[in-house]
């Protein structure tokens, strides 16, 4: 019978992991977008006319079936790349992502220069 | 190596040095100005008068369409509605009103008072379907072409400046 409950419990819990997964967490999307007539706020943390304008947007889109991504690219494509935290990778703004890994590659190279310099003299 | 190291060094100040330029010389402040070229699709516009609906299609003859936001309570939109009424003596362009989050017989009043500088003019009571034009405050103005391309977005109510631009716009062809 234990074993029974706790397999029950396994499946249910498992199961809604799932659905969360598979769901869009609108929330979410609303902290990745910019409020683009306030200060430094996204449109979670706004209750401005714009902010409440592209919620219920957001909404309509993700009812519509939209994902995640389709709705970023629908504002960014009216709004520009402005509006979303975190910005998307393109020709534009690849030194953005590229340039902490190069850093880290150049921090490497001159760690491991060091380290070896130190051993010849030792 | 230490060549290396040293000229790795030089680059990287060079290169802050230079993002700090670029960044000092920007304007702060964000604005959609520069999002032309752009087509706009899904225009689905509900009329002012009835529950009619204004497509691309009922707007695919015009030469250019100007599509100005404005409401009765938004002050700026009184300062710029004697330039749409100048513009709308032009040949080459059809005037758009999209009546933004207002009381219609508010609006009415407006457009009594002022003038009604629109060919057409429909109604948007949520806001929704500004988004579809990235419309972020009011007054703002979109220049299309018949193809529903952006030539032009003007950010704030429309001054002499840019009603001469417009003008200049349409006149060639």
């Amino acid at each position: 019978m234990k074993l029974k409950n706790l397999l029950i419990i396994f499946f249910l819990f498992f199961n809604f992991n799932i659905n969360a997964n598979q769901s869009i967490n609108e929330n979410e999307i609303h902290k990745n977008l910019r409020c683009l007539v306030c200060q430094g706020q996204s449109i979670a943390d706004s209750n401005s006319d714009f902010a409440i304008t592209l919620k219920m947007v957001v909404s309509d889109l993700i009812k519509q079936g939209k994902s995640e991504e389709e709705i970023y690219n629908f504002l960014s494509d009216k709004y520009g790349d402005w509006i979303l935290y975190k910005p998307k990778f393109n020709f534009g703004n690849f030194l953005l992502w590229g340039i902490p890994y190069l850093a880290l590659l150049i921090g490497a190279i001159i760690i491991v220069f060091f380290i070896r310099k130190q051993s010849k003299k030792a | 190596m230490q060549k290396i190291i040293k000229s790795s060094i030089a680059l990287l100040f060079i290169f802050i040095i230079g993002v700090f330029f670029v960044s000092l010389n920007k304007n702060p402040s964000y604005d959609t100005k520069n999002l032309t070229g752009k087509e706009i699709i899904n225009i689905k516009l509900e009329s002012f008068e009835n529950n009619e609906f204004f497509t691309n299609k009922d707007f695919s003859d015009n030469k250019y369409t100007l599509i100005n936001f404005w409401a009765s309570w938004c002050a700026p939109c009184r300062i710029e509605h004697p330039n749409l009424m100048e513009l709308s003596k032009e040949q080459n362009i059809k005037i758009l009103g999209i009546n933004f989050k207002d009381r219609k017989a508010n609006a009415l009043k407006f457009l009594e008072d002022l003038g009604n500088p629109y060919d057409y003019l429909v109604k948007d009571v949520n806001g929704k379907q500004s988004v579809n034009f990235g419309i972020y405050g009011i007054p703002e103005s979109i220049l299309l072409n018949n193809k529903f391309v952006v030539i032009k977005k003007f950010i704030g109510p429309l001054n002499m400046d840019d009603l001469e631009n417009i003008k200049r716009i349409i006149r060639v062809l």
